[in-house]
């Protein structure tokens, strides 16, 4: 009746993840049973669960990424902890405990914290960029979110049923196999990746089809903000890459569920054709998650340096290049493999070459910043951070792809130093730079500048003092993933590295507390005008938080930096009241969450084999499509009145302050 | 958001000054068709996968049948046939929508389905011959590669047949409204697209495997 599912699944002799699991039931129950009590479920329901807003689905987006790296975090800290005591023991975590705890820091870090907060900001940012009203799909959007929430749920359900997997955060054969991994823990990886990559694939084709698609009167190629471009780079590396990830993970399924033999010892099964696989999506995902930062890093110097991003042509290009680029060097997670010296230089040298599109983009934003009448804003502050931290890690980037050298560093933690370099220097700060940039657009109001910047100061230098030490325990020849160890030359760099991530926790506590504090202090912080920090692209040029359709007329644009051309021609041009139309705008469809919750329920009948379970969960989604294409009214229509009535109050704050800047000059 | 409304991009604040190149947001029915291109290209980047994990695993066969002794041109010819037939009865349906003909229209894509369906039990039925051979997907690389590849373009042929279904069924119900009219471009697209991915499969598989 139900599988493989028994009350042994719950680890009752394991305390850690059944208390935590407990403790998080509580609080979401606890949440559940307030939002239920206070009468704030139907607004819940209506104005976000089934909201195809794409500002919304961003913020939700955002929401689940910041949920998820507080866990992704606590599994980081307790293997800090781990690796800084068990010299000579076995610490406090179990080997098979420990395994669990690496491979889901990896998978959340990567797919449900990374990801989601670079998809949130390009949802919430790109259509108001782009100077227009939705994005090309706004109900897929909306099923692209709750796909890859099921898939953050399943990871964390794996936490008090069963287990997770013990592999690493990709799953290698032949350990993934059924003979050497036969609990659930693999499975649980497999399904919850299969359904929230597919929720990233629409959220892939949504974004191309909106930029390439969907731009306002005016915006050419050549006058979209780097974002919209970086976007545009990412999201093509997503619909190019993640099929094969979908592929790749749907073999080893078929291995592990019905004794195929693609990745197996025997029967000819080829176990490099997975790490072959694997990495041709692998690799560019890494680009998916750092071109977004790129282009949240150009805007953030451009606007805090009151300038033109230099170089706009060669970033456009340069973005490109690594989007090309990164599709072809995907053979140096494993130049050990042993395909040969001609095999690994070329990949070699095509790894070196994408640091050249890379070096350009920081001398942009270098040359950007030269001249410029620089603010050191928090978002300032974690741009300046990526740009020294990001050229170690790239440097170190270079070091490793050169094959002798990757022979040695191999599965070091030279290398678990060098891509969280990359990796936290690159993408979560520009996330962090993106979320303190866009946060009063989103909300109206601002975040509170003194504990952001204390949590950057924090997370910069926990940053460096725990991932420094960890080159250097790279270079004493310890490898990843150890449960214990008995080498005394390690122990004092991983007690340092401990300390590192008790100073991270510290810098992620100063940001719960500057989100609550802001949110205390929201009527202090707020902006009426829309533009809080003189912005040059075109989502300063409405309203904060945007209505719901965004710009009550659709601007027209004649150049870069759209918005700072319309300011300086405001000035001698007082905003006149414009001429309202109507505005159809698509309506809200629960499709995207009752999908997901089949999703859900069909996942975890896959995981623990609940076959009727599966056959009616599928049953379930299939009716939720045809229901949605049923409906006949897909749009409502917001009268030209209500369009002037909502857009009047930003238009007379935005008036004041371009009458207080003439008079200023 | 009609193409109307999004054409109105006369902003008040840059009246005066002319425009050149862009002209604002594509129609609903360029967005829908180019967004299903998309993902019909990542779809074949899938299909790509399994095409080269098969030429990978060809000769793995570990002691089992190889495509020489497995595979069936005759049926394999019948099967294509079907499959193509099927997809120039998808276009009369397409030129259907555009007459506005409801009769054709269900006719075409009855047709259509009759085919789909002929191609997937001629499938089926090599499959569960291979299987009663002993040459099952467990049977060896080769196999598991194989079934995986042309069960994964089955199982496409499947899903359409449900689209198709549900197509026809929302024609009749609802007639040839424009979001019908799209969700029929996207479905031909589809359709068309399973055949170019059936013609790589035919010749990569079928063909090549024969001659070894």
């Amino acid at each position: 009746m139900f599988g493989k599912l028994s009350w042994a699944a719950i680890p009752i002799d394991q305390p850690i993840p059944l208390v935590t699991g407990a403790i998080v039931l509580v609080v979401i129950l606890a949440v559940l049973v307030w939002v239920v009590v206070s009468g704030h479920l139907p607004y819940l329901w209506r104005e976000w669960i089934t909201s195809v807003d794409h500002k919304r689905i961003g913020v939700m987006y955002t929401l689940l990424a910041a949920v998820m790296l507080l866990r992704g975090f606590s599994d980081a800290i307790l293997m800090r902890a781990q690796q800084a005591l068990a010299f000579h023991s076995q610490g406090f975590l179990l080997p098979e405990h420990y395994n669990q705890i690496f491979s889901a820091h990896g998978t959340i870090m990567i797919f449900f914290v990374a990801m989601p907060f670079v998809i949130g900001l390009m949802n919430l940012v790109v259509p108001l960029q782009l100077g227009v009203r939705d994005v090309a799909f706004p109900t897929l959007n909306s099923v692209g979110f709750w796909l890859t929430a099921t898939g953050a749920l399943l990871v964390n359900v794996s936490l008090v049923v069963g287990e997770f997997a013990r592999t690493g955060w990709l799953p290698y054969p032949p350990l993934s196999e059924l003979t050497y991994s036969p609990g659930v823990g693999v499975d649980y990886y497999l399904w919850s990746l299969q359904i929230s990559g597919l929720g990233t694939l629409v959220a892939g084709i949504n974004l191309v089809t909106t930029v390439l698609k969907i731009r306002t009167k005016g915006m050419s190629y050549m006058r979209m903000p780097m974002f919209c471009w970086t976007t545009l780079a990412s999201n093509l590396l997503i619909v190019a890459a993640f099929p094969i990830l979908t592929a790749t993970l749907a073999m080893l399924i078929l291995d592990r569920y019905l004794g195929f033999h693609f990745f197996t010892n025997d029967a000819g099964g080829n176990v490099m054709m997975f790490m072959n696989l694997i990495w041709a999506w692998g690799h560019p995902e890494v680009y998916i998650l750092v071109l977004p930062a790129f282009g949240i890093f150009s805007e953030v110097v451009s606007t805090f340096s009151g300038k033109p991003l230099f170089g706009y042509r060669s970033m456009v290009l340069a973005t490109m290049a690594i989007c090309v680029i990164s599709f072809m060097v995907w053979l140096h997670h494993f130049f050990t493999m042993g395909a040969g010296p001609d095999v690994n230089a070329i990949f070699g040298i095509a790894s070196m070459i994408i640091a050249v599109p890379t070096g350009v983009k920081i001398y942009n934003w270098l040359f950007t910043m030269f001249a410029g009448r620089i603010r050191f804003t928090t978002p300032m502050m974690w741009s300046i951070g990526f740009m020294v931290t990001f050229i170690i890690g790239g440097l170190t980037g270079v070091l490793v792809a050169v094959p002798p050298a990757d022979f040695l560093l191999h599965n070091s933690l030279f290398l678990v130093a060098h891509f969280h370099n990359v990796i936290i220097g690159g993408v979560l700060f520009g996330a962090f730079a993106g979320y303190t940039y866009w946060f009063p657009k989103a909300f109206g109001f601002r975040l509170h500048e003194g504990l952001g910047k204390a949590a950057f100061w924090l997370w910069l230098i926990g940053f460096y003092v725990a991932f420094m030490p960890l080159y250097a325990v790279g270079f004493l020849g310890m490898t990843r993933r150890m449960q214990h160890y008995d080498v005394a030359e390690w122990k004092p760099w991983l007690m340092i590295a401990g300390v590192g991530s008790a100073l991270i926790l510290a810098g992620i506590v100063c940001q719960v507390l500057q989100l609550i504090v802001s949110i205390r202090d929201r009527e202090a912080l707020r902006d009426l005008t829309g533009d809080p920090w003189d912005g040059r692209s075109l989502e300063w040029a409405t309203a904060s938080p945007p209505p719901v359709f965004n710009f009550a007329i659709l601007p027209n644009v004649t150049g870069e930096d759209a918005y700072w051309a319309m300011k300086r021609h405001a000035r001698e041009e007082v905003l006149k009241a414009p001429d309202y139309q109507p505005i159809e705008m698509p309506r809200n469809s629960p499709t995207g969450f009752v999908c997901a919750f089949f999703a859900t329920v069909m996942g975890f009948a896959m995981i623990w084999q609940i076959w009727w379970m599966v056959i009616a969960g599928f049953i379930g989604a299939f009716a939720t499509f045809v229901v949605f294409a049923w409906r006949d009214h897909d749009e409502y229509e917001i009268p030209a009145d209500e369009v002037a009535r909502l857009d009047r109050a930003n238009l007379i704050a935005r008036r004041e302050l371009v009458t207080a800047a003439g008079s200023l000059r | 958001m009609t193409a109307g409304v999004l054409a109105e991009g006369n902003s008040p604040h840059l009246g005066g000054l002319a425009d050149i190149g862009h002209e604002g947001p594509a129609p609903k029915r360029i967005v829908t068709g180019y967004g299903f291109w998309i993902f019909l290209l990542s779809d074949m980047v899938m299909f790509s996968c399994f095409f080269a994990a098969y030429a990978v695993l060809l000769g793995q066969t570990a002691g089992g049948p190889g495509g020489a002794e497995l595979f069936n041109l005759q049926n394999v010819a019948v099967e294509t046939g079907c499959l193509l037939l099927s997809s120039f009865a998808c276009g009369m349906a397409s030129i259907a929508v555009e007459a506005r003909s409801h009769i054709w229209f269900q006719i075409a894509m009855l047709v259509t389905c009759a085919l789909g369906l002929a191609f997937l039990s001629i499938e089926f039925r090599e499959f569960a011959d291979l299987v009663a051979r002993g040459a099952g997907p467990s049977r060896s690389a080769f196999l598991s590669a194989f079934f995986t590849l042309v069960g994964c373009h089955g199982l496409h042929v499947s899903g359409g047949i449900l689209w198709l279904l549900t197509m026809m069924a929302q024609v009749f119900a609802k007639g040839f409204r424009a979001d019908i009219q799209r969700r029929f471009l996207c479905f031909a697209l589809f359709w068309h697209a399973l055949d170019i991915i059936w013609v790589a499969v035919f010749s990569v598989v079928y063909l090549l495997g024969s001659a070894a």
